[in-house]
């Protein structure tokens, strides 16, 4: 049972300031992903978080108490580290038992509480292995471990997944999302990988430069992002900007003008923008399709990407950018080819010049 | 030709290499198992082993505590309680200040480094007299812990700066876990740190031993009645004035350089990942 609050949290180093002033309420049981280019100051915040960095400035609180000055084990958080940092000359049990030795449990409980969690993560038979006997998935469950024999309020993920190779992490990810189902703590994951985000979270914290930009579940900041950062850090390949003018706006959404003489009529709250403005019309690729008509473009297609069971094509548009489409199945276009791609107007997005969304309808 | 020339060359110039090194140990020997005029034949041959010189080695005695002691083997305890307590507060101070000068940032760190490096540049002869004013202020002429600690200014530097080098290289988020699981700076050091530097422990206490067993200018100046083991080779004098004891002498040397070469063959695994440590990222 835990709620975590940020009011207003600043870091510097030196006189270098990384985190400009953050507020965020993340709830009891919440699983809150961290997310954003690398150097955006999101493993910072999660250190601020476990105490292992001081606060410059602003309040954090963990049930309502404030904790600023408490060490992680006081905060009732644990952590699990990107590079696990088992202790090397410990074994799977003893590396798991520490942090209750530390605390003066005794013996029994102790035992009872590192066999019961190496049950859970299937370590029950690697007890007296050491780290450097283990497999890198092995390791980040005795690091997993470690971290919950604490009961802790607060979990903490660095990054977690990102030494293992695609199979395993898919099949950590799995492990990770019942493991919180299971346990009744909350939750705060960083990483750069955006279908863990997606597929983890509750509430994804998009941050930029020691700012967040957007807070929301994964799906609102999917069809809703606020601004043309998080439209195009969120979803894979890249959502397409094109650089657009205001025919005209009004309740039906905004008609643009696109390049090679065609328009679109985004369907969104036009209130913020008249005819004549300069806006960039965004649209993700995976909703582009190939087919003519007013709201198209005319290009050629440069390279074609075939994965199998999708295939994305690139296409420079007479503007002189390449937009990216994907699509189900085969591709049947070929390099060097003519096509007109067509935008649908409820799909796409439209931004101001100060890169802030027009809500979608 | 050449391709039988170059292996043959390398080869004698190992032997050559072999030969200078292990030769003088070889005629301490040698001489330490010659009595009388024995002593000055000058075949590099053993001729017959006698080992009258390493019982005459044990022939003076003291009265320590009411009993009679070989005044040779109580110089050998009191250079073992100098050079352990050497060790020890070496490694102590050492891994201590490691922790400080390689995990925690603070102003005047590097200079502090160098310092400590500068420490010992010095002779021994230019602190000898210095230093003997501070052992005589404290009360600790001719006692051990002022031996101890004169030798602790040889000791410390490069235990300090092995150490911290070697902490260094300690991944920093082992430390953090440790914080996260409770563990204040002082359980990070015993429990975390100190089992993983085992070998640069291991190495620097032996070069610390070696360092205050083998010790000559302090220990004669400090502690000239309580003599550690060189000063009472280099005291140990013959039948008149004119004569000075080989046999006894070289007997002397070669006993007390057998613990050296036992610890060092017991530590030799540890002392090469010690030296080796950092070289290349483990």
């Amino acid at each position: 049972m835990a709620t975590v609050q940020l009011r207003n949290i600043r870091k510097a180093f030196g006189r270098i300031e990384t985190i400009h002033g953050v507020n965020l309420d993340i709830e009891d049981r919440d699983f809150v992903v961290f997310v954003g280019p690398s150097g955006c100051g999101k493993s910072t915040l999660l250190r601020l978080v476990a105490g292992l960095e001081d606060i410059t400035d602003g309040d954090l609180l963990i049930d309502g108490q404030r904790v600023n000055e408490k060490t992680p084990k006081d905060r009732g958080i644990s952590m699990v580290f990107q590079s696990y940092a088992l202790y090397p000359h410990m074994n799977v049990y003893q590396n798991m038992a520490f942090g209750l030795e530390l605390a003066k449990t005794d013996k029994q409980t102790v035992d009872q509480k590192v066999r019961e969690a190496a049950n859970i993560l299937k370590l029950t038979p690697l007890l007296d292995r050491l780290p450097k006997q283990l497999s890198g998935g092995q390791r980040q469950r005795v690091a997993i471990g470690r971290a919950i024999v604490r009961n802790p309020k607060v979990f903490l993920f660095d990054e977690p997944l990102s030494n293992l190779d695609a199979s395993l992490r898919v099949e950590m990810r799995i492990e990770i999302a019942k493991l919180h189902q299971r346990m009744t703590a909350t939750m705060v994951y960083v990483t750069h990988d955006q279908v863990e985000a997606m597929t983890l979270a509750d509430k994804i914290v998009v941050l930029n430069a020691g700012n967040i930009e957007q807070v929301g579940s994964p799906l609102e900041l999917y069809h809703h992002p606020k601004n043309v950062f998080v439209a195009g850090f969120i979803g894979s390949p890249q959502m397409n900007f094109i650089d657009a003018e205001v025919i005209s706006a009004d309740s039906t959404g905004v008609k643009a003008r696109l390049p090679g003489g065609g328009s679109v009529i985004a369907k969104v709250d036009a209130s913020g923008a008249k005819a004549g403005d300069k806006i960039t019309v965004g649209v993700r690729p995976e909703h582009i399709t190939i087919g003519g008509g007013e709201s198209s473009i005319t290009g050629d297609v440069e390279v074609v990407e075939e994965l199998g069971e999708s295939f994305f094509l690139y296409v420079r548009t007479p503007d002189g950018k390449l937009m990216t489409l994907r699509d189900t199945g085969d591709a049947h276009s070929k390099v060097g080819q003519k096509v007109s791609i067509f935008l649908p107007g409820d799909l796409t997005h439209v931004f101001k010049g100060d890169a802030s969304a027009l809500r979608r309808l | 030709m050449t391709k039988m020339l170059k292996p043959v060359g390398f080869w004698l110039l190992v032997a050559f290499i072999i030969l200078f090194s292990i030769f003088p140990f070889y005629y301490a020997i040698l001489s330490s198992l010659r009595t009388g005029q024995g002593l000055f034949d000058p075949s590099i041959w053993p001729s017959g082993a006698d080992f009258a010189n390493y019982a005459g080695v044990f022939r003076d005695v003291i009265k320590v505590w009411g009993a009679d002691l070989p005044s040779f083997l109580w110089s050998i305890l009191y250079s073992l309680m100098v050079a352990v307590s050497v060790v020890l507060i070496s490694l102590f101070l050492g891994v201590t200040a490691a922790y400080a000068l390689g995990r925690v940032q603070f102003a005047g760190r590097g200079l502090l480094l160098m310092t400590i490096l500068a420490v010992s540049m010095f002779p021994q002869v230019a602190v000898l007299s210095g230093m003997f004013e501070l052992v005589r202020v404290f009360g600790l002429y001719n006692q051990a812990p002022g031996l101890i600690i004169a030798n602790l200014i040889l000791t410390l530097p490069f235990t300090v700066w092995v150490l911290t080098t070697f902490m260094k290289e300690l991944p920093k988020e082992l430390e953090e876990a440790a914080f996260v699981d409770g563990a204040s700076p002082w359980v990070v050091v015993w429990k975390v740190f100190m089992p993983l530097m085992w070998p640069a422990m291991a190495t620097t206490g032996l070069l610390a031993f070696i360092a205050a067993w083998n010790e000559f200018l302090f220990a004669l100046t400090f502690s000239p009645d309580n003599r550690t083991v060189p000063v009472a080779i280099a005291s140990m004098s013959g039948a008149s004035q004119q004569e000075l004891p080989w046999g006894n002498i070289m007997a002397g040397s070669v006993i007390v350089t057998l613990p050296l070469i036992v610890l060092v063959l017991i530590f030799q695994r540890k002392i090469v990942a010690g030296l080796t440590a950092g070289a290349v990222k483990g």
